[in-house]
């Protein structure tokens, strides 16, 4: 083992003596964090960029593949010329169209210069011999060649263009967002196939049970009431004073963003506060405030939500998110505010934030009613304005979380 | 046949406060540190969780969270000339299992010893003659004195977030701390906790016959704190579930709370569970260890070699390490000589029980909650007259108000029916009860041994604990439960108090206090000691003992916050003198 591991180190050495220049390799691992490759190439406890994750998507598993310099199972043979084209048009080595679970129609925007580094890096990490299973998908998705007709539909190959009439950190703000961070692969709707609805960018998207909050505006509590500050300040630590990252952003910020600059978060805040579709607090929409709810109170009250989150909703800054004018909590649609009470969820850990702070499963304490009515009253107090939750809202969620589990 | 493991630079012995601040020390210092810990993982979600803490029967009563004495215990006797017998169900005492250790269910009183706790005995003879002290009790200085472990009290105390007052800054007394604590650099980084409508009354009964309260030094934190390794606290709800319960809110100071967020962050530190250490290996010239053996959860024995063995086990733990392990000579009581297993000592608590007659919510509790007064512990009062050294501080608790095991009722109140329910209902919200947290001093007769007879389930032999309440503690205890009566008298409104005294033998069976300590103690030369100054091995120099199994003898304090300081002390000392030079530090 000790061997085997002195002899890739040797060789990767090597490698990297082929590779690029130091600073190449320096920026392409840099790109390669702002691009969040290892959440989808690592599989839970395997070896890093080894691929072999599941990816669950509507249309079936789609399995990462090794990344790694391993010529027989990894990208070990790819030419930069090879590897552009995958990134840049979706197209593997052997001329086979990738499935766009890979996210190529964002890195189609990367610079050539920066792919090449991104390359440079992934030489230099630890070779692993690890074949990709087989996709699981439905039929006729197996065959590869309907993709084509895909990316007629909904894909255009194109790198970044700068929009002079923008700052220059709006521009770095929105390469990085639009390019390697490929925001709004979560954070928008699909389409039946899968495809940002055209015109709907950053509105909010649907995956594993959560829904990735709207970016744009028109929900209360969201980024764009946020301070630039205060945006970068949750990429980088996964903590700022109205909230932490929870669900599958606690990963984002612990492998991706929580690795950026100061200046680079700072970017990709401004960019975000200057989304289209931006709606004024006056045109948000809200629910209607005026019911009953009491229950909801002394269920607050009773199951210890008050203990972190305080009886007037502020939570404790830096600690425990403030539910009081809280996105999550105000979304229209309520299944992330549900999934976080029956399963609970751990936020994420950085170095500038160790805590790994964890809410607990109130699922098996509460009933379907319960969190209803909780959830209806934490929705309508200290002046949210989020709709009513029902049981049925609620026995849903339960319900797919039970299956996905 | 044991399996072999890869080399460390560092093994640790059990993965509770001790453990996290070495480990936390010597990985910051570049070694690579693998921690071993008999139970299980556990952390504030989802083993402490609101959604289920607060479970009196199963974690007061069943003792969910304490070692299992089916797995591992002690003989006990009262004397030499009795034969010990295993003690089959936890009593007197609970240690703690699991990462975190006790560090996860203790109550969070944090205290600082005075600076005559470490010169006890020079002190003692000094101020009372040699003859004043009994001829069996062997108490002795400590190799340090208060001002050498006050920066590290500092360092524990910044890195729990301690909820306090100071009472005496840089020599200058301030009201409403402590005026018989030892001289602190800068005040407590938290403020006192909120005060309990029972520690006001307290306050003012104490202060109306002479005497100086303050709020207990609290390991609950007032306030959401960061601490100095960057870990965030957040405030005590005052939920009442501190002693023998994981906190909830992440408000208690803890391994899990203030360290292991960080640490376990690293890649030169590890742990495993279900890892229990039988021995500590050593070479041939019986000078070096090597290591240690551990036998995991299917029974498999691993050997994990390692260049220092430090021993952060629980102190009763750490000796009997030593003893199967035959590092250093076993303490003879007979001849009074040899040093492992010397100096066993414990604590005494008596109580005063006071009724109300408005009502005092005593649900809303924490677990170093109270009022306390100094006036009568260490040698802050005359002991001339009285004939005995020592003594205990007295507090007001309102550490909660638990269904089952939290509430007071008169003394003639029937134990069950009609006539016991309306005394409960009567004084549930009326009553608290103060504490006489008494020191004990070592003898002679009260040590630690291998019994002869019982084995564990590794085949080692049990410690065998010799122990019995001395006259010396006895009589304090006595002179200050009285003290404590006329606080109780002083109470305004008081409708009558039970006096729960401490007398006659040790029993190991009624609950009383984890506070053992002693065994391998701390000394300024191999004759009368175990370690010395630096937690080490006079024996064995890259082995080090951590914890309360240092203490010489036990003054009147919970024991937490020296051994955190005692702990920092000691990896001050490795990280920047025994690394660069291993081998005996003088």
């Amino acid at each position: 083992m000790k061997r085997s591991a002195i002899f890739l180190a040797v060789l990767s050495f090597v490698t990297c003596a082929h590779a690029g220049d130091f600073a190449q390799i320096e920026r392409g691992k840099y790109l390669v964090q702002a691009g969040d490759c290892e959440s989808c190439h690592t599989d839970k406890n395997g070896p890093r960029f080894a691929g072999a994750r599941a990816i669950p998507t509507p249309f079936g598993t789609i399995y990462s593949r090794n990344i790694t310099p391993d010529p027989a199972t990894g990208i070990g043979g790819w030419s930069d010329e090879d590897f552009y084209r995958a990134l840049h048009e979706g197209i593997s080595r052997d001329g086979s169209h990738l499935y766009p679970a890979f996210p190529y129609p964002w890195y189609t925007k990367l610079t050539r210069d920066d792919v090449n580094a991104i390359k440079a890096y992934l030489d230099t990490v630890d070779a692993v011999r690890e074949q990709t299973p087989p996709n699981k998908l439905h039929w006729p998705l197996t065959w590869r060649s309907l993709l084509s007709v895909w990316n007629s539909m909904f894909f255009k190959a194109g790198e970044w263009q700068p929009n002079p009439d923008k700052s220059a950190d709006w521009n770095r703000g929105g390469y990085l967002v639009e390019s390697a961070g490929h925001c709004s692969a979560c954070h928008s709707p699909k389409n039946l196939l899968g495809s940002v609805k055209k015109g709907d960018a950053f509105e909010g998207g649907d995956g594993e049970n959560w829904l990735a909050p709207d970016l744009t505006g028109r929900t209360l509590g969201g980024v764009s009431e946020w301070s630039i500050d205060e945006i970068a300040q949750f990429l980088r630590t996964g903590a700022n004073n109205r909230t932490r990252a929870t669900g599958p952003m606690a990963e984002v910020v612990e492998l991706s963003t929580s690795h950026l600059t100061d200046e680079d978060a700072k970017a990709i805040a401004t960019y975000l506060k200057d989304l289209p579709n931006g709606a004024s607090t006056a045109e948000k929409k809200t629910a209607d405030n005026s019911r009953d709810t009491t229950r909801g109170h002394d269920l607050y009250l009773d199951n210890n939500c008050a203990a972190c989150h305080m009886e007037n909703g502020t939570g404790e800054a830096g600690i425990f998110p403030a539910l009081k004018g809280s996105a999550i909590v105000q979304q229209p649609d309520p299944a992330t505010a549900i999934h976080l009470v029956l399963s609970g969820s751990r936020a994420a850990a950085t170095t500038a934030n160790p805590n790994r702070f964890a809410m607990p499963a109130f699922g098996g304490k509460l009933s379907d009613d319960d969190i209803a009515a909780l959830l209806t009253y934490v929705r309508s107090a200290w002046g949210n304005r989020g709709g009513v939750v029902s049981e049925s809202n609620v026995y849903s969620v339960r319900k797919q979380v039970a299956t996905s589990q | 046949m044991a399996t072999r493991l890869k080399p460390v630079d560092a093994v640790l012995v059990g993965f509770g406060w001790t453990a996290a601040i070495i480990g936390q020390e010597l990985t910051d210092a570049g070694l690579q540190v693998v921690a071993l810990e008999r139970g299980n993982f556990r952390d504030t979600v989802p083993d402490f969780s609101p959604t289920q803490i607060q479970d009196e029967l199963r974690y007061a009563v069943r003792k969910a969270t304490f070692e299992e004495p089916d797995r591992e215990t002690l003989t006990f006797r009262n004397s030499t000339s009795d034969t010990a017998l295993p003690m089959r169900q936890l009593g007197s005492f609970l240690p703690g299992v699991g990462v975190g250790g006790a560090g996860v269910h203790w109550n969070g009183q944090n205290w600082r010893f005075m600076p005559t706790d470490f010169k006890m005995r020079s002190h003692s003879e000094q101020r009372y003659g040699k003859k004043f002290l009994p001829d069996d009790m062997t108490i002795q200085d400590w190799p340090l004195s208060y001002d050498d472990l006050e920066p590290y009290y500092d360092k524990w105390e910044y890195l729990c977030g301690i909820s306090g007052k100071a009472g005496n800054l840089n020599g200058q007394i301030q009201e409403g701390g402590n005026p018989f604590e030892g001289p602190r650099k800068r005040e407590f980084p938290l403020p006192p906790l909120k005060r309990s409508a029972s520690a006001m009354k307290f306050d003012e009964a104490a202060k109306s016959i002479g005497l100086h309260p303050f709020p207990c030094p609290a390991g609950n934190a007032s306030q959401p704190y960061t601490n100095t390794l960057g870990v965030k606290l957040g405030q005590c709800t005052y939920c009442g579930y501190c002693e023998w319960f994981g906190c909830a809110n992440y408000s208690k100071a803890s391994p899990q709370t203030t360290i292991l967020p960080v640490l376990l962050r690293k890649d030169n530190f590890s742990y495993k569970t279900n890892a229990t250490v039988t021995r500590v290996n050593m070479d041939s010239t019986g000078k070096k260890a090597t290591g240690v053996t551990y036998v995991d959860a299917q029974g498999r024995e691993f050997e994990q070699p390692a260049e220092m063995v430090i021993l952060c086990a629980y102190s009763l733990h750490n000796v009997h390490l030593l003893l199967v392990s035959k590092i250093g000579k076993p303490y003879d009581a007979e001849s009074n000589t040899g040093a492992v297993g010397k100096n066993y000592a414990y604590q005494m608590s008596a109580y005063v029980d006071v009724f109300f007659d408005e009502i005092i919510n005593p649900f809303m509790g924490a677990g170093a909650l109270g009022q306390v007064v100094d006036d009568f512990n260490g040698d802050n009062f005359d002991h001339g007259p009285h004939g005995f050294i020592g003594g205990a501080y007295i507090s007001m608790w309102q550490t909660g108000g638990r269904p089952i095991l939290q509430h007071y009722t008169p003394t003639d109140t029937p134990k069950w029916g009609g006539g016991f329910k309306k005394a409960l209902k009567e004084n549930y919200l009326r009553s608290a009860s103060m504490q006489i947290h008494g020191g004990i001093m070592s003898y002679k007769q009260n040590h630690l041994d291998l019994d002869p007879t019982y084995r564990d389930i590794y085949g080692n032999p049990l410690m065998r604990l010799t122990f019995d309440f001395q006259k010396n503690d006895l009589d304090m205890e006595k002179y200050v439960t009285d003290r404590a009566v006329d606080i109780a008298k002083a109470v305004k409104g008081n409708r009558g108090y039970n006096v729960r005294a401490r007398t006659g033998h040790y029993g190991i069976v009624e609950y009383q206090t984890t506070h053992n300590t002693g065994g391998a103690i701390i000394g300024d030369n191999p004759s009368n000691s175990v370690i010395n100054k630096y937690c080490q091995s006079w024996d064995v120099p890259n082995l080090f003992v951590l914890g309360a199994s240092a203490f010489p003898q036990n003054p009147g304090y919970n024991p937490t916050g020296t051994v955190g300081a005692l702990t920092y002390f000691a990896a001050d000392a490795i990280t920047s003198r025994y690394l660069k030079n291993p081998g005996a530090l003088v």
